[in-house]
């Protein structure tokens, strides 16, 4: 096998606790994952691909001050990808133990067997492979104990019912951490591993009016425990956004203006993300099918990947088969300028690959000059929608029709809940007729963005 | 008295007999514990697919290990181990049972349960009910019978997957519950193509069974023309209506409405801590007179059905809504302890590395005596709908959606032309109240649901009849 650079981020020796001790150590995964090439190639395999990760957690829920849920996580897995020539076959195992290890290779080589020759089937080219990277600040192990999650949960759904007399009940607020570490090697000599935390704090509320009732949330998530919100500002979003959906009303059917709030804009961009990876450009299930280089959004639109960017939640030095990630233009003034393509995709298409195995990572939409009430003020009179419910997207086709819930809005001034309505048109269309897109972004996933207003869409209601 | 299967994948590796088992529970139980279980559970599963007319990829998995649950009032205390052995799950026990103040560790004697009634399932292993090749012969049939369809189809994409699930409930009672789960399904998706317009079409189905179920009935080359069916009639479909209008539902799988109006609004959980639209309401009239619905785990080889839950009670029929009447809700066993009652043998989990919640099984609705025709020849204005994608629901305010893939305009008692799919969206509480007309058509769905709940899925079904309801809102784009 060959001796190419093992490379781990370092880990900050000044955060290393008893708290997120990993089980499994560094070395002993890296071992797993070459005993595994090696125990395929020994099998007759012309290429073969490894991950191993493991995970431990924490997670506790409060409800009413008490303690609600206690789960301690401990995760790992195995899993491999062989090639026999243009054949592929793949198989994963949470089992550790060393006849695991064989069995699951083997079943790896019995489905390849079986399994037909696909031209495009491989390994990506090792020109594309990420050979050194920057410590992308992923890891920052959070001592947090049982009792201080206690603490923490218990203040953050204390605020909430402290901000309004109509908080009635809870769903609880819950605490969050894990750290996980991942090492990836191949045949061609790559092996690349590190580690990365994801702390949360959550809160979910219900009040009741003489109407009925109204459930909210609100949430912070961070690579690092001290990026989170403080616990009384997650218990009083939360507050806020239940309280202010209590009387809501459904609207008669109507075409009006829509501004998505930037946690429901996220997911027209997701859309969009999904419209231009690879699977859905070959399988030909895309409304965006061979549109590089056409204009899909206006022209102030720009979109970028920018899986570099440290700490930042969809951050990765390398895909999911080792190759480099690099910052990236997807929409430039409105045109779109590449798909996201793993190797496999990339070679059905005639492409090179994009890094992009396993996804396309902090996507983020450069805002405009307006921040989220200049946007109300700019729409003046329309829908504001802060909650979808529903799948409702048909990706092959664009049309787009889902279940919403905000606020109607006059003169740039919210002036009462709306729900019970749905929200419809074609995504290729309401592309081109975004306005705007504020200053207000939410960083809180892998798709950056701020609220974003379309001029017009259909509303069902009464 | 223990399966021997389960015995041989779960116990017999780590060298877990009685005595073992008496000292792991008398760790996790004891004094001052209201329950819990520890959930040893063994699955394998396959998955083979067909995109391009070839077999190009397929993957095997295998996930084992035991979740350990403590509970104490309204607290759950939980750890899992990949590993099933003495040291990893006396760790995880006490972990567990960190929740409950320190109590003295002793043995609780360990006792089989007997299954209460005939299995509803076959034990066997279902990724060995076909040989390999033969799995890929079954997806090329479905390839050749959909591209033979029509020439408007340009991509067809089929899956078949399989799972054989071992799983031992050892509850803090001592008891001891074995099952042994088989699961398959198919899947198709077509994409057809006419002048520049480009549609999809799904259809598929499955089971607690093997994969010869496909190759019965000419069920796998069914689904193929079924799927490119549904392909084509969107290609036709004009701009959705928007609105409040009349809709009649198909029979089978449109119950996907019932699991989302009233299903989710009647677990246990919601109900016990006061956040469901349908709290407090047992007794009340919810539905138009007529109505009846239950939720049943014990049909024969249903996707939803389960010899025992994951907390080793029999599953039984529920009935959630009888006459329109509110009846009750679905219980595991912490919130049916908390709210006085019993079990309904909805306890389910996505696997032991997850905990427990009150879950639905096969949800439908029971016939009624209307002819569907006679149902659709009575709307005068209106949509219908006969199949869907999947639903959604907020609990707490009792609305819901759930999305058409196809439907149709119906004008003076007649279907006229297909239209677009388009998002549904009305009340739990009340839509149920607005059905004026129920079919004798009920049926139960081809198998291919999953429903999922705070990050768990769990395989399920649902069935109804053809049903009008007198005022939904339709989320189509041509206002009226």
């Amino acid at each position: 096998m060959s001796t190419s650079p093992e490379r781990v981020i370092p880990q900050d020796p000044s955060r290393q606790g008893e708290a997120q001790a990993l089980s499994h150590s560094q070395e002993s995964l890296q071992a797993r994952v070459q005993r595994t090439l090696e125990a395929a190639q020994a099998r007759g395999a012309s290429d073969v691909q490894a991950v191993v990760s493991h995970s431990v957690g924490l997670e506790l829920g409060v409800r009413k001050g008490e303690i609600e849920t206690l789960e301690h996580e401990r995760d790992q897995s195995l899993s491999l990808i062989v090639y026999f020539g243009q054949s592929k076959g793949a198989a994963s195992t949470t089992d550790f133990s060393d006849q695991a290890l064989i069995d699951t290779v083997e079943a790896a080589c019995r489905i390849a067997r079986y399994t037909e020759p696909d031209p495009y089937a491989g390994m990506p080219d090792p020109a594309f492979k990420a050979t050194g990277w920057d410590d992308l600040d992923l890891d920052h192990p959070w001592a947090c104990d049982v009792t201080e999650a206690t603490e923490l949960a218990c203040a953050i759904e204390a605020a909430g019912f402290a901000t309004d007399a109509r908080i009635e009940n809870s769903e609880g607020a819950s605490v969050s951490s894990r750290r996980a570490i991942a090492f990836l090697g191949d045949s061609q000599g790559f092996m690349g591993g590190y580690r990365s935390t994801r702390h949360s704090l959550s809160c979910a509320l219900v009040a009741r009016d003489a109407a009925g009732m109204q459930r909210d949330y609100a949430y912070s998530v961070a690579r690092h425990a001290d990026d989170l919100d403080a616990a009384s500002h997650i218990g009083r979003e939360a507050a806020e956004r239940t309280v202010r959906r209590l009387g809501g009303r459904k609207l008669s059917t109507r075409t009006c203006p829509v501004l998505f709030a930037p946690e429901m804009a996220r997911t027209l961009i997701g859309s969009f993300t999904r419209a231009i990876s690879g699977p859905a450009q070959y399988r030909e299930s895309s409304f965006l099918l061979n549109a590089v280089g056409e204009t899909v959004f206006p022209a102030w639109m720009q979109i970028e990947e920018r899986p570099q960017t440290p700490r930042a939640l969809g951050s990765a030095p390398f895909d999911g088969e080792g190759v480099r990630t690099r910052n990236r233009a997807l929409i430039a003034d409105g045109v779109l300028q590449s798909y996201t393509l793993d190797s496999y995709a990339a070679r059905r298409l005639g492409l090179e690959t994009t890094g992009n195995a396993g996804g396309a990572r902090n996507v983020t939409v450069t805002p405009g000059d307006k921040d989220f009430d200049a946007l109300l003020a700019e729409m003046g009179t329309g829908f504001l929608v802060t909650e979808l419910i529903g799948q409702g997207v048909n990706m092959v086709t664009g049309d787009y029709s889902r279940g919403a819930a905000g606020f109607w809005v006059e003169h740039g001034e919210l002036q009462y809940p709306v729900e019970e309505v749905t929200i419809a048109g074609n995504l290729k269309d309401m592309f081109q007729r975004m306005a705007a897109v504020g200053t207000d972004v939410d960083r809180r996933g892998n798709i950056h963005t701020g609220s974003i207003l379309i001029e017009s869409m259909t509303v069902a209601g009464d | 008295m223990i399966d021997s299967l389960a015995q041989q994948t779960l116990l017999d590796p780590a060298g877990l007999g009685d005595s073992e088992l008496s000292t792991l529970l008398g760790t996790t139980f004891g004094h001052g514990i209201d329950g819990g279980d520890c959930y040893f559970q063994f699955a394998s599963q396959e998955g083979w697919s067909l995109e391009d007319g070839i077999v190009k990829s397929a993957s095997f998995n295998i996930e084992r290990g035991v979740g350990i649950r403590v509970v104490r009032g309204e607290q759950t205390g939980f750890a899992y181990s990949d590993d099933i052995a003495m040291p990893a799950m006396l760790e995880a026990a006490r972990t567990a049972r960190s929740i409950a103040a320190a109590g003295q560790s002793g043995r609780i004697a360990v006792a089989s349960r007997a299954p209460s009634r005939p299995a509803l399932y076959a034990p066997d292993n279902p990724l060995d009910s076909l040989g390999e090749q033969a799995k890929i012969d079954l997806l090329k049939e479905v390839d050749a019978a959909a591209r033979a369809a029509d020439p408007r189809v340009t991509q067809v994409m089929c899956s078949l997957a399989g799972v054989h699930e071992v799983v031992l409930v050892l509850n803090a009672r001592g008891e001891l519950t074995t099952d042994v789960r088989p699961l398959v399904r198919l899947n198709v998706q077509v994409i057809v193509e006419q002048g520049g317009r480009r549609e999809s079409g799904t259809s598929g189905g499955g089971g607690r069974f093997g994969y010869q179920y496909f190759r019965e009935a000419d069920r796998a080359a069914g689904y193929a023309r079924e799927a490119v069916r549904q392909a084509l009639v969107n290609l036709e479909a004009r701009e959705a209506p928007a609105g409040t209008m009349k809709v009649v539902l198909g029979p089978g799988w449109p119950g996907v409405l019932l699991h989302e109006a009233i299903g989710h609004g009647l677990e246990g959980d919601f109900n016990r801590k006061g956040t469901s639209a349908f709290s407090g309401r047992v007794g009340e009239q919810v539905a138009a007179k007529g109505i009846t619905i239950v939720d049943d785990g014990t049909l024969e080889g249903r996707r939803g059905s389960l010899n025992v839950d994951d907390e080793g009670n029999p599953t039984q029929q529920t009935v959630l809504i009888e006459d329109g009447v509110l009846r009750g809700y679905m219980q595991d066993e912490m919130n049916a302890r908390l709210m006085g009652t019993r079990s309904t043998g909805n306890g389910r989990r996505e696997s032991y590395a997850r905990l427990p919640m009150p879950r639905m099984t096969n949800t439908y609705m029971l016939g009624g005596d209307a002819d569907p025709e006679e149902i659709l020849a009575s709307v005068d204005d209106g949509l219908y709908a006969v199949n869907f994608g999947g639903g959604q629901v907020d609990i707490t305010s009792g609305k819901f959606v759930f999305s058409a893939s196809e439907a149709y305009r119906v004008e003076k008692g007649k279907v006229t032309y297909p239209v677009k799919g388009a998002t549904l969206i009305g009340n739990g509480p009340d839509v149920l109240t607005r059905v004026s007309m129920i079919g004798n058509d009920m049926r139960l769905d081809s198998g291919i649901g999953t429903c999922g709940k705070e990050g768990q899925g769990v395989p399920v079904g649902v069935g109804q009849p053809t049903l009008r309801i007198d005022g939904m809102t339709v989320g189509g784009t041509q206002a009226a």
